[in-house]
Formats: structure tokens, C-alpha cells, sequence
């Protein structure tokens, strides 16, 4: 019994998963347009809830955009045309991949150029690092240090 | 020496001014692409006659607004009494495109809140939303004589917008030949 209410109740979690219903009601004889269809709607963002792809979303917008995409890939467009279109309307934000152009060069490029920032600050750090090593003490302070060392030695006995 | 120690405080500033930019920023506010692009074609029946038919055809060789509204949209209801009032006094002729709704709700809508269009096209599944971008019911357009799409404005009309941006945008637009 125990068993039983356990497989029961993992295939409702399983059948309740929004993206399990996002791809149930759309049906493919094609396994290629199936798998274009389902890269796809993870990869274009819904414009009304910002942070959720048009597969999560329950939004009515991107319940349309998944009809709208499923038509133009049972009509045979390639990945490539049904972004195109979707960016001629809803600008570049729709994609989660932003592409590189003057207006993400900065998103693009930034975190390199702050890695070889962060890589020249710590070769600068390690070269100069090395030379107070290697920097020489004078006789007197040698001298210092030996007398030094062997009253600690002698305080040590002491003890 | 001295300056070191103020890197990291500086770097913070920095950061903070950023994040503050950011800040002022309305992340839905997304720059239509549609903008200085000709107006994307659609023919559709009337909300008010289903045997009638608006199209982008209609918007030929004047300078219209297009507004995109709904009876479920709470926003539309706030902007609502400034296009009624901007009808009245504006020869600009203002044509509704009527989305996602029932035919009954959106008609029960004009009846109590007034009709500022010369005509709604009614949209019932959203395809020509999708073609003209629209995502945050209410959104209104202006077009040029041309057929381009010259102004777009997503959310609520406001009188500051109306005043500031539109009617002087569409003064400027009726100059254009």
C-alpha cells in the first residue's frame, strides 16, 4: 500500500512538472522538428515574466509564442528564421543567448578583460613579493639579529 | 601607499553607481525593434460588426495611433479617459486593436467607459499581437503617413506622456509629407 501511494504520487509530481505540460500538447512526427521545437522554447525568453523562458512560463504570451513557434517548425523554418523573427519584434531580449553585436561587446568581452586585469595585478604582486625577499640585510642588522636569537635562546634555558 | 588602501572603497563606488543606474531602470521597458520599421500588415474583423474588416490598409497616408487594449487589462481602464478625451479634441483618429478578448466583454467595455476609436480590430488569439511585439497590454503606436511605426509606448498613456511626447510628435509627423 505504502508502494503504491508512492508511485502514485510521483507520477502526479512528475505529470504536474510545467514543462512536461508545455511539451505534452504539442505533437511531432518528425523527432529532428520535435527536438528544433524543444531547444527552442528553452532558449527564448518570455518577455512577460522576464526570468522564465517561454517553456516554463504559464503566461498567455508564452503559451502564443509556443503556438506560434510549433507552427513555424511544422512549417519547416530553421532555427535560425524563427529567432530572426522573434527579435524583429521583440528585439534581442527575447533570446537568452545575447548575441555579440556593439551593444553586448561590453557583456561579451568584460569578465576576459577583467581576468587579465586580475592576472596582472597578481603578476605584480608576486614579482614584487619575490624582491622584499631577496632584499639584503646590512652587517648590523645581521648582528642585530644574532643577538637577538641567542638572548631568546638563553631565555629559553631559563625557563 | 595611501591611495592602495582606497582601492577597494573605490572600487565599491563604482559598483554602487552602477547598481544605481540599474536601479532607475525599468527592465520592462524593452526598445521596440518596430520602431522606424513599416507597420506589420494584418486584416482582422471589427469588434463591433464581425462581417467588417480593419487592416493596416486603413492607416494609409495619415498619421493614426494604434492602441492595443483589452477589457481584462486594469491598466487600459487607467488611460482609458484620456484617449476618450483626446478623441474629442484631436483630429488624429485613434484605431483600437481589441486583444485576447470576448467580443460581449470588450463591447460591454466600450459601451461603459466610452469608444475613443474609430474602429477596434479584434484579435481574438493574438497572432497580430505577436507580429506588432506586444507583450504588456496596454501599448499604443503612432504611425506616419508613411505607414512607419514612429512612437511606441508600453504601459498606461499618461497625460505627461500624451502632452510631452505624443502630441508634439504627432504635430511634427502631420508636417512630413
Amino acid at each position: 500500500m505504502k508502494r503504491l501511494s508512492l508511485i502514485v504520487m510521483t507520477t502526479i509530481i512528475f505529470m504536474a512538472s510545467p514543462l512536461w505540460a508545455a511539451f505534452n500538447t504539442y505533437e511531432f512526427e518528425d523527432p529532428e522538428k520535435k527536438e528544433r521545437f524543444g531547444k527552442l522554447i528553452n532558449e527564448l525568453r518570455c518577455t512577460v515574466c522576464q526570468n522564465q523562458t517561454i517553456a516554463d512560463s504559464n503566461a498567455d504570451l508564452a503559451k502564443d509564442l509556443r503556438d506560434k513557434v510549433y507552427v513555424m517548425v511544422q512549417e519547416g523554418q530553421n532555427e535560425e528564421q524563427i529567432k530572426t523573427f522573434l527579435v524583429d519584434r521583440f528585439s534581442d531580449f527575447v533570446l537568452y543567448r545575447p548575441p555579440v553585436n556593439r551593444s553586448t561587446y561590453l557583456l561579451w568581452i568584460g569578465p576576459f578583460v577583467l581576468l587579465i586585469i586580475a592576472f596582472i595585478f597578481l603578476l605584480v604582486q608576486i614579482r614584487k613579493r619575490n624582491q622584499t625577499v631577496s632584499t639584503v640585510i646590512d652587517p648590523q642588522q645581521h648582528a642585530r639579529i644574532e643577538t637577538l636569537l641567542s638572548q631568546q635562546a638563553k631565555d629559553n634555558k631559563d625557563d | 601607499m595611501k591611495l592602495r588602501a582606497l582601492l577597494p572603497l573605490l572600487a565599491f563606488i563604482v559598483l554602487v553607481i552602477f547598481l544605481a543606474i540599474g536601479l532607475t531602470r525599468d527592465p520592462k521597458k524593452i526598445t521596440s525593434p518596430l520602431i522606424d520599421k513599416a507597420a506589420p500588415a494584418f486584416r482582422l474583423p471589427s469588434v463591433a460588426d464581425p462581417s467588417k474588416f480593419v487592416s493596416s490598409e486603413d492607416f494609409k497616408g495619415k498619421v493614426v495611433i494604434f492602441n492595443v487594449w483589452a477589457s481584462w487589462c486594469v491598466a487600459c481602464r487607467e488611460e482609458h479617459p484620456l484617449l476618450v478625451k483626446f478623441s474629442k479634441t484631436s483630429q488624429t483618429p485613434i484605431y483600437g486593436l481589441n486583444y485576447k478578448d470576448e467580443r460581449s466583454d470588450a463591447l460591454r467595455w466600450l459601451q461603459a467607459f466610452g469608444n475613443p476609436y474609430v474602429v477596434s480590430a479584434f484579435d481574438l488569439k493574438g497572432t497580430v499581437g505577436i507580429d506588432w511585439g506586444v507583450y504588456g497590454v496596454p501599448e499604443t503606436f503612432i504611425i506616419d503617413k508613411k505607414g512607419i511605426i514612429r512612437f511606441k509606448q508600453i504601459g498606461p498613456v499618461t497625460p505627461e506622456i500624451l502632452n510631452q511626447e505624443m502630441i508634439p510628435l504627432i504635430a511634427k509627423l502631420e508636417q512630413e509629407s
